[in-house]
């Protein structure tokens, strides 16, 4: 019986650039960090009250993982924001969606009550975009 | 349907979110500033706020009153610089606290170790990640990316 997930990827377009989107922005915390080697990097955070889930952010280039061609269409299909990857929860949507935009994250749907719940839309650095849901009470 | 935001107003923004963001920029004040001497009645100050009034809305947003927020981001910045192998009393003044043992004391209670036991399991966790990263990594992860050869 399947009873958790704890690691999922996300792939981004440099990591660096994520590390401060997700670190500096979103306000994670960096559960691994480890060169791989030349141009290779581990790097996993994890959002603050969920320690156990690993989201590796997983470059984009050309190497064991993707060929030269795969690599290019993947990196334009996620800087054309094709993949939303997740749902993230927070205790009050208004307020950090007010933090987050002030923070210059970009939103591409302001808070809205839909009939399954308060949310809103926003993309990382990379174009993936995230729907972003207020804890229900 | 889609009710977006209903109780809108006519600049298109939905209530008090001029309130939202004055608190927003006080609470990113404190995110930049912590390891200064913080004045909390100059937030609110600042904020346009009757300290009273401030405190009230700070804590219905944030779960935490300005001065427990306060707190946190030094103690949670603490461990940061402690994960990087700075001694304890460094990390203490360097997030703001003026005192090594109320920062100590308010360590010990929020994490369960103290700041010295805290910096001695996270430099070793660090050490064994710079040493052995694969120990870190999922097999189809290290697969994946040709650090690791498949079935080894």
């Amino acid at each position: 019986m399947i009873t958790k997930m704890n690691h999922v990827s996300v792939f981004v377009l440099d990591q660096d650039s994520a590390y401060e989107f997700y670190v500096n922005k979103l306000g994670f915390n960096v559960h691994t960090d480890a060169p791989m080697g030349p141009g290779m990097r581990w790097l996993t955070v994890c959002p603050p009250e969920q320690p156990a889930l690993e989201i590796a952010l997983m470059s984009i280039d050309e190497g064991m993982m993707f060929n030269k061609d795969s690599a290019q269409q993947m990196r334009s299909l996620v800087s054309k924001g094709t993949f939303g990857f997740g749902v993230f929860e927070c205790d009050n949507l208004l307020v950090t969606y007010e933090e987050l935009k002030a923070k210059g994250v970009e939103f591409t749907k302001a808070p809205t009550r839909e009939f399954y719940g308060f949310e809103a839309l926003f993309k990382d650095d990379s174009g993936n975009w995230f729907s972003l849901g207020e804890k229900s009470a | 349907m889609t009710r977006n935001l209903s109780e809108m107003n006519d600049n298109g923004e939905y209530p008090r979110a001029y309130v939202y963001r004055r608190i927003v920029s006080a609470k990113l004040f404190i995110d930049e500033h912590f390891g200064e001497k913080i004045d909390l009645d100059n937030i609110s100050d600042e904020a346009f706020f009757s300290k009273f009034h401030f405190i009230r809305i700070f804590t219905n947003c944030y779960n935490k009153t300005p001065h427990q927020y306060l707190s946190f981001v030094r103690i949670e910045k603490a461990k940061l610089l402690l994960k990087t192998g700075m001694p304890a009393a460094l990390a203490c003044y360097a997030v703001g606290f003026e005192s090594v043992s109320s920062f100590t004391g308010l360590f010990k209670r929020v994490t369960g170790q103290t700041p010295s036991a805290f910096r001695i399991t996270h430099g070793e966790r660090s050490a064994s990640i710079a040493r052995e990263p694969l120990k870190f990594i999922p097999n189809c992860f290290a697969e994946k990316n040709g650090w690791r050869k498949v079935g080894q």
